[in-house]
């Protein structure tokens, strides 16, 4: 049962879900041809193709962990001049807790489930992991792939290294941890929706951001919540209709009757058919939909994120402010004071103005992504529609016909 | 008695007939853990009749000739007055056996009760599948209960009335049932005795779970050599049976439940993407928004109605069948307990002989003379034992090969009806999908 969970498959990805508009330059291409599942571990293959002179190479692969983005994601929130960017979010952790305790439960009840109905319920489990095995690898690949079209932050020292680097980034990470602490950032996330709604706003943009941001950030997180409980009880029914029809099969063979027989065989088909279209609309439904509104999710807590920082940089501006006012008052350290508020001044300028681009451009972006999401997700429900049932009504008055002769 | 109202069901006199929840005749045990329940006490209170809807005239048969008849059995159709339980049966039949072709009567829950219990101390014990009674306290309650509580009230009834109705027609469709006076009674009869026949109910009713208990233990102690393959075989068909349907049973409830949810949380996500929508403030996606959402409120209403179908459909009609199995592995075991009194008469015949031949012996005329009428007493029971058994076996063949045809019949149309109602609303499900690609291409 478990060993399809240990040792995964190595797969290769066309579509992806959510679509993020990414500036594709030839310049720096990045990919995730493949991965492979071990025990709780997942290891991607980075693949990166590179016309720039700042790589030893100009085709190259390295293997990684999740660990390591989250590294990369970190380091890059904690440096002090990318504090007026977007930083894309960090990839969530490879979930595989649902499937692993569904086929946990699975195999408990093995005993009492016909061999065919644990078949197909198995068969249905290792689709499902599968699919966020799938998922897993996508997110992780969008993140890299903004980044390298990011024109700053495809620039960043640790960016190359995270790429490049071919030993274990292992004892990178340790030290990077001992250098952040790692708790500046819990404080930041706690800290953030009171100190941006807190602040006194001058500038009529960030004023309207804040607003729309926060108030969106918590219906968005909502929807998703909404989307995925949804797409939870499509899942729900299709493994219903795996128990029923197993069941009936089971009943039609009891009985003698030679036309029950044939009946049982043809409405297991018909079950069985319903259960992979409810399936199917319920995996559509996840990838088009619930996995857009998780990812936006996410890109606007790291548009707060930006936020924030700005709002923490005029905090900082504004007791400057204060300590300059206080030095001349004591006539003390006053050159000192001056600078300090000169730094802070242009720090919040500097913030503000990147800001502001980079909010503009997020917003353009996410609308489009929506649109063409949203366009993928009616075309995969025209497909769906064209594949016809074959549970058509003349298909009943012709079994009504046959039984009744 | 204290009554807690969950069922709103509003109602005029809702005094507390004096019967109480007694226990059902039938079905499976989990009957008794809902005996008390005292939602049922409240459904019973408004059942009382009132009596203004007029009734119809009786008219005088002026239909064919008795001898000539075609039997059919009469369609019966159950509907309920709004706040009342009131229950109005129309008969259309060519049988001479009723005295009009068209007509309605008004009858209580309990009267439904009253009616079964009749009929099963009348027919069970020599072999005849009477079909159960709805039970009182419904189990599938607490699983409708969604939404507003006159909605919930609104199934409740309607589940009533449609469990009484298939209870109904199973029983005119019965021959030999059709037939009993108490049936055409129930059927005809402007006012039917209340109070006393369910009273007694209530007695005779826990009797009735006392015998069961003992019965259990009984059939445990019961070796019966079967002579007769044929019901060796039909026994074992039967376990099985009611093996898989419970099991689909409890499948195709849990379909029900999930559909349920999944209308929920549909309704849940349109609301929510509307919020969403009014947030957006891009204008044209904020319009796409809200138009899903839309979209997604008229498919939760799809889903609704379909968890409606899933329910009357399929789960009802399957939990029918299941009391009904359970009915007929009692009849089976009405003839287990006939083969044994048979030989229970016969182990006491030859008792009866053995003690005779020592009276022979040992020479005592007049004690001779007892024995040897005892004697003879017993030899007619045993013979009457032999043809009870004999004939409670012919009957109960012509009942499993008359129940088995009408099962086939019966699956056969749920199923088809059923995949019907699933094909229609993936249908309008199609159509609601094409609408959301319209408006998502047009922004």
């Amino acid at each position: 049962l478990y060993k399809l969970m240990e040792e995964g498959p190595l797969c290769t990805f066309q579509m992806r879900s959510v679509s993020v508009d990414l500036n594709h330059d030839a310049s720096l291409l990045i990919d995730i041809p493949d991965a492979l599942c071990e025990r709780d571990k997942v290891k991607f293959t980075v693949h990166t193709k590179t016309t720039l002179s700042s790589f030893q190479k100009p085709d190259f692969s390295v293997p990684r962990q999740h660990e390591d983005f989250i590294w990369l994601h970190d380091t890059l929130v904690e440096t002090e001049d990318y504090a007026g960017l977007i930083i894309p979010p960090v990839p969530p952790k490879p979930d595989f807790e649902s499937p692993r305790e569904k086929m946990h439960k699975l195999g408990e009840g093995e005993a009492t489930m016909t061999k065919e109905e644990y078949t197909k319920m198995k068969q249905e489990l290792e689709a499902e992991y599968l699919a966020v095995f799938k998922k897993t690898v996508q997110v992780h690949e969008v993140f890299l792939q903004r980044l390298s079209s990011h024109p700053i932050l495809s620039k960043d020292r640790n960016f190359q290294i995270f790429l490049e680097y071919d030993q274990d980034l292992t004892v990178r990470r340790k030290n990077a941890k001992e250098m952040f602490g790692g708790f500046f950032k819990n404080m930041v996330k706690s800290a953030d929706e009171v100190l941006i709604s807190g602040i006194k706003e001058v500038d009529d943009f960030f004023e309207q951001e804040k607003t729309f941001l926060l108030d969106y950030y918590s219906k968005i997180k909502d929807s998703t919540a909404k989307a995925e409980k949804m797409t939870r009880s499509h899942k729900n029914i299709a493994d219903d209709y795996i128990h029923i029809s197993a069941t009936l099969n089971t009943l039609s063979a009891d009985d003698s009757t030679a036309n029950k027989k044939h009946c049982g065989g043809y409405y297991m088909s018909s079950f069985v058919f319903l259960q992979k279209v409810e399936g199917r609309v319920a995996s559509d439904q996840e990838l088009k939909l619930t996995e857009l509104l998780r990812y936006y999710m996410r890109d606007i807590q790291a548009a707060k994120d930006l936020l924030y920082r700005r709002a923490r940089a005029l905090v900082d501006y504004e007791n400057s402010n204060k300590a300059l006012d206080k030095a001349r008052l004591k006539s003390r350290d006053i050159p000192q004071a001056e600078e300090h508020q000169k730094q802070c001044l242009q720090k919040f300028d500097k913030l503000s103005e990147s800001g502001k681009k980079e909010l503009t451009s997020f917003k353009g972006r996410r609308v489009v992504a929506f649109r063409k999401n949203l366009i993928e997700m009616a075309e995969l429900e025209i497909k769906h529609a064209k594949v016809s049932s074959p549970i058509q009504p003349r298909d009943f008055y012709t079994l009504i016909h046959v039984y009744n002769m | 008695m204290c009554v807690c109202v969950c069922v709103c069901v509003q109602s005029g006199p809702a005094s507390l007939p004096a019967e109480d929840i007694s226990t059902n005749s039938n079905g499976p045990k989990q009957d008794s853990l809902f005996d008390d329940d005292p939602e049922d006490l409240f459904a019973e209170a408004t059942e009382e009749v009132s009596l203004d809807s007029p009734e119809r005239d009786v008219l005088l048969s002026d239909g064919p000739s008795p001898a000539i008849t075609p039997i059919t059995p009469p369609c019966s159709l159950i509907t309920p007055h709004i706040d009342m339980f009131t229950h109005c049966s129309f008969d259309e039949t060519s049988m001479s056996l009723f005295r009009s072709q068209d007509f309605s009567v008004k009858r209580r829950f309990s009267d439904f009760l009253g009616l079964h219990s009749k009929l099963a101390s009348k027919y069970l014990h020599i072999g005849y599948i009477v079909p159960p009674a709805p039970e009182k306290s419904i189990v599938g309650m607490t699983k409708v209960k969604v939404g507003k509580e006159d909605q919930s009230s609104n199934e409740f009834v309607e589940k009533r009335r449609s469990a009484l109705e298939r209870y109904l027609m199973r029983t005119v469709k019965h021959p030999t049932l059709l037939k009993d006076p108490d049936v055409l009674q129930f059927l005809e009869s402007s006012e039917l005795p209340r109070a006393v026949s369910t009273q007694a109910l209530s007695s005779a009713g826990i009797l009735r779970m006392v015998n069961k208990a003992a019965e259990a233990v009984n059939k445990m102690t019961i070796k019966m050599n079967e002579s007769d393959a044929w019901f060796e075989e039909k026994q074992q068909h039967f376990d099985n049976l009611d093996l898989q349907l419970r099991k689909l049973h409890a499948s195709v409830e849990s379909l029900v439940c999930h559909r349920r949810e999944l209308s929920v949380n549909t309704a849940l996500f349109a609301k929510s993407a509307a919020m969403l929508g009014n947030s957006e403030d891009h204008t044209a996606l904020s319009r796409a928004l809200s138009q899903l959402a839309e979209v997604e409120e008229k498919i939760d209403q799809l889903h609704q109605d379909q968890a409606n179908a899933d329910f009357y459909c399929f789960s009802e009609l399957l939990g029918d069948y299941v009391r009904l199995i359970t009915a007929v592995k009692g009849v089976f075991d009405h003839r287990m307990k006939t083969w044994q009194k048979w030989q229970d008469g016969q182990i006491l015949l030859q008792k009866k002989r053995e003690a005779e031949a020592k009276l022979q012996f040992n020479n005592k005329p007049e004690k001779l003379q007892q024995a040897k009428d005892e004697m003879r007493e017993l030899e007619g029971k045993v013979q009457q034992g032999e043809r009870d058994f004999e004939l409670i076996s012919k009957t109960i063949r012509k009942e499993v090969s008359r129940f088995e045809k009408e099962r086939v019949k019966d699956f056969k149309t749920i199923i088809i009806k059923y995949l019907e109602s699933l094909v229609q609303t993936q249908q309008k499900q199609k159509v609601k999908n094409i609408i959301i690609i319209i408006f998502s291409i047009s922004y």
